[in-house]
């Protein structure tokens, strides 16, 4: 059974009421390890070994992070720079990662309608995750759409109720196995249908 | 007028207090100002000393002894090996092409060939108390004039051996012996009527001797002495040490220098070699200071009016000839020219061993009253001059050569000194000294408790004994050189005492501090000190984040917490010092500063997050957003 490792950082965990209700709800699943980023290294010192042993375990890789300015807490643009590391993530036998699935799970302010051309923000996610999207790809890794919690500033506690079951049923999608292929036509993995239905 | 023991030394004492400070006011070396005191107080000019001038000499050739047990400390044995080939290479070539050139100057101005070769060997050898102890004084130890200088002197040394051994030979046979004649000499020794076979094997055997005590007999009489942890016994063993060297190679016939010498490059690698220096310091210049004294008031004047020509064209002749004699082996020896006018004109003038040889040969009818003091006068004259000589070089002629910078070290046998200084190596400077070393830093580390340094040492950290709070010490680890101090030492007193004995000796060195309590690190930062490290502080606010993890709080936000708390209390700490020093208020302040640490806290405990991390908070955010 393959097994999911979730990368998670934030830095104020404590006060994120949305990461706090979507942590619990997948965290204690038997195939995940939960990998809480800045409770292991509050001073950023990563143990690239350990790490690297714990990528090995999974073979699906989530980056579960808030969404600030447009990018990740700089934890796990940190733990991107120091554990992906030449000729065993990428370059000549760097083939360590090969195979394996990643995506985001982000949590956003803003909503899905500032994140396009005509919005405030100008680009969509997609457009904006790129770099995550071209990490994963020079390391021999399928992409998978992001699954994204959007507006969490005006989301009722109904709604967030209503993504954590979401969350809950991507873990249980992925461990299924899907087709990166088939996924990949959406913009948003909420959009995969099993998902979608959950609204 | 000469009169007591208490006069003498008053007045070589007052003499020398005189004209030093003089000399050197003027930018000349305390070489120069020993000598004039010397004439000075001697029997031409004032008179206070007469005759007993030689006996002085010969009882302040000891702090030349010193000097040369001072250097051996310096040169670890594996370097000194590694010069081997300068020692014999270039002291060979001075000494053979000088010895030739003078015996054939001498037996053409008419003297006799034993003449000849007894004055010439005299002339040959330079000064090494005039040389090292100017090298010494101008830091020229580490350029390639100061390491073959010292080869050249030490060469010299070792061959002064060979010639003692010569000059009875050279008798007229058609005089008779004069019985007993050199019994008075310092040189005579217990091996002379044995043949040369077993005298080699006596000498061979002495120098072995020194090896094997200074490795099995004195370190570990000294960590025994160390441990009665009195500094007088520790100054004691260093003057037994020198005295027993130099006792034993008179014994088999080696010059005692030579003697002290090898006994202290077999002490270089011991813990204790910055504390011998420091212990021998004062000594050797004390002694030095007499020896220079000593032979300014030798120089008798009579004897150079009565022939004034002959007298300054020998100084003369010889000085030029010693000098192009240099010049050309530097040349050889492929020597940059402003290393080889310092090295030419350096060594030119004839050294203290003249003294001993000419007198040796007066006492075994070689030479006669009068050529004995004329070249006696020569010689005191040709070392008072080396000095102004060495003026006349460096301010006039090398600066026209060019370069004058001493060049990247490339022979670091000599005085290597590290950049830092770390003093304490208990649990505090242990951790310092092992994380600097991690990253390839070696720091010269002294601690005062010999058992430590023993047990430190064997695990390959250069550790030394000592008392850090006594300048000399601090001296002859390289404070001068040093760019860092880190004072480690357990004990806040030590530490204030020894910071504001290098504030006001060596402003320049930066020192980093271990203060134990607030109360000393605010002392030491009323020093002007800015780098005072509490030594509680990290690991305490570290304990404590470790609690509130315990208790559940996220590591992060402590470890931010943390970081802001240490800050804000080193903060409070620097504000506080910078307060006048009035103990009632001091207190009041402290209990001040108490209470309003302790409400700061209270808040950040209500907001529960530092201040400066709302933008992560998105209860916030949102609450502004509505």
């Amino acid at each position: 059974m393959s097994k999911i490792l979730v990368l998670f950082a934030h830095p104020k965990f404590e006060r994120s009421r949305v990461n706090k209700l979507l942590v619990e709800k997948i965290r204690k699943r038997s195939s995940v390890t939960f990998h809480d980023l800045y409770e292991r290294y509050p001073d950023f010192n990563i143990d690239v070994v350990f790490e690297k042993e714990l990528l090995a375990k999974h073979d699906i890789i989530i980056w579960h992070h808030p969404f600030y300015w447009y990018s990740c807490p700089p934890l796990m643009k940190q733990w991107i720079d120091v554990v992906l590391e030449f000729k065993w993530a990428y370059g000549p036998e760097g083939n360590a990662l090969k195979g394996k699935q990643a995506l985001n799970v982000l949590t956003l302010g803003g909503s899905r309608e500032v994140y396009c051309a005509e919005g405030r923000n100008h680009y969509t996610v997609n457009e904006f995750l790129r770099p995550f999207e071209q990490t994963a790809r020079l390391c021999g890794m399928d992409y998978l759409p992001p699954f994204a919690i959007l507006g969490t500033h005006r989301l009722s506690d109904n709604d967030l109720a209503k993504y954590a079951t979401q969350y809950d049923a991507l873990i249980t999608l992925l461990l299924q196995g899907v087709a990166p292929r088939e996924v990949g036509k959406c913009d948003y993995f909420n959009d995969v249908a099993e998902l979608k239905n959950l609204m | 007028m000469s009169g007591s023991v208490l006069f003498q030394a008053i007045i070589f004492l007052a003499g020398a207090i005189i004209c030093v400070p003089i000399a050197k006011r003027f930018g000349l070396s305390s070489v120069l100002g020993y000598l004039l005191a010397g004439i000075l107080i001697g029997p031409y000019v004032l008179g206070f000393v007469g005759e007993e001038g030689e006996d002085i000499l010969h009882f302040a050739e000891f702090g030349v002894v010193i000097m040369l047990f001072l250097i051996g400390l310096e040169i670890e044995p594996k370097s000194f090996w590694k010069m081997r080939k300068t020692i014999v290479g270039m002291g060979g070539s001075q000494v053979a092409i000088t010895l030739l050139l003078f015996y054939l100057a001498f037996l053409t101005m008419g003297f006799s060939w034993q003449v000849s070769l007894v004055i010439s060997m005299a002339v040959v050898l330079s000064s090494t108390a005039i040389v090292l102890q100017t090298i010494k004084e101008k830091g020229l130890m580490d350029t390639s004039f100061g390491s073959s200088a010292f080869s050249v002197l030490l060469f010299q040394d070792i061959i002064v051996i060979p010639m003692l051994a010569i000059i009875p030979l050279l008798t007229n046979s058609a005089l008779p012996e004069v019985s007993g004649g050199h019994e008075g000499e310092s040189y005579t020794y217990i091996l002379e009527d044995l043949p040369l076979g077993i005298q080699t094997l006596g000498v061979f055997l002495s120098v072995v001797l020194v090896v094997v005590a200074g490795r099995y007999l004195i370190v570990p009489v000294l960590r025994l002495v160390a441990t009665t942890r009195l500094r007088e016994l520790l100054t004691a063993s260093a003057l037994l040490i020198v005295l027993g060297l130099a006792f034993t190679m008179e014994l088999v016939g080696l010059s005692p220098a030579l003697g002290a010498f090898l006994g202290g490059v077999v002490l270089a690698t011991s813990e204790f070699k910055h504390e011998l220096e420091s212990d021998l310091e004062p000594f050797k210049g004390l002694l030095l200071g007499l020896f220079f004294m000593a032979v300014g008031a030798s120089i008798n004047f009579i004897v150079i009016g009565d022939n004034p020509l002959m007298i300054s064209g020998l100084v003369f002749g010889v000085i030029v000839l010693k000098a192009i004699v240099l010049f050309l082996v530097g040349t050889f020896f492929k020597m940059k020219m402003d290393q080889k006018l310092l090295l030419s004109i350096g060594l030119a003038q004839i050294g203290e061993f003249a003294f001993v040889l000419l007198s040796f040969a007066f006492q075994l009818n070689i030479l006669d009253r009068v050529d004995l003091d004329m070249m006696l006068v020569v010689t005191a004259l040709s070392m008072t001059l080396a000095p102004i000589l060495g003026i006349v070089n460096e301010r006039f002629i090398l600066p026209k050569v060019g370069t004058r910078q001493s060049e990247p070290r490339k022979m670091d046998h000599i005085a290597k000194s590290h950049k830092i200084i770390l003093i304490g190596f208990g649990h505090f400077g242990s951790t310092i000294g092992r994380f600097l070393r991690s990253y390839g830093i070696e720091a010269t580390i002294l601690d005062h408790d010999s058992n430590r340094v023993d047990i430190l040492r064997k695990m390959g950290f250069e550790v030394y004994y000592g008392d850090a709070t006594r300048i000399e010490l601090l001296e002859s680890a390289g404070i001068a050189e040093a760019e860092l101090l880190i004072c480690a030492i357990d004990n806040p007193d030590a530490s204030i005492s020894l910071a504001s004995l290098i504030r006001e000796k060596y402003p320049q060195v930066k020192l980093m501090m271990r203060a134990k309590s607030r109360f000393d690190a605010s002392e030491l930062l009323n020093m002007g000190i800015s780098n005072v490290y509490r030594e509680s502080l990290e690991t305490s606010v570290r304990l404590a984040s470790d609690v509130l993890h315990h208790m559940g709080f996220r590591r992060y936000t402590v470890h931010r917490q943390a970081q802001n708390f240490i800050k804000y209390d080193e903060e409070s700490l620097r504000r506080l010092a910078a307060e006048p020093m009035n103990s009632d208020q001091y207190v009041f302040k402290v209990r001040e500063e108490m209470e309003q640490q302790e409400k700061l806290l209270e808040e950040d405990l209500k907001r529960g997050i530092v201040d400066n991390d709302h933008q992560w908070d998105s209860a916030r955010i949102r609450k502004d957003a509505d």
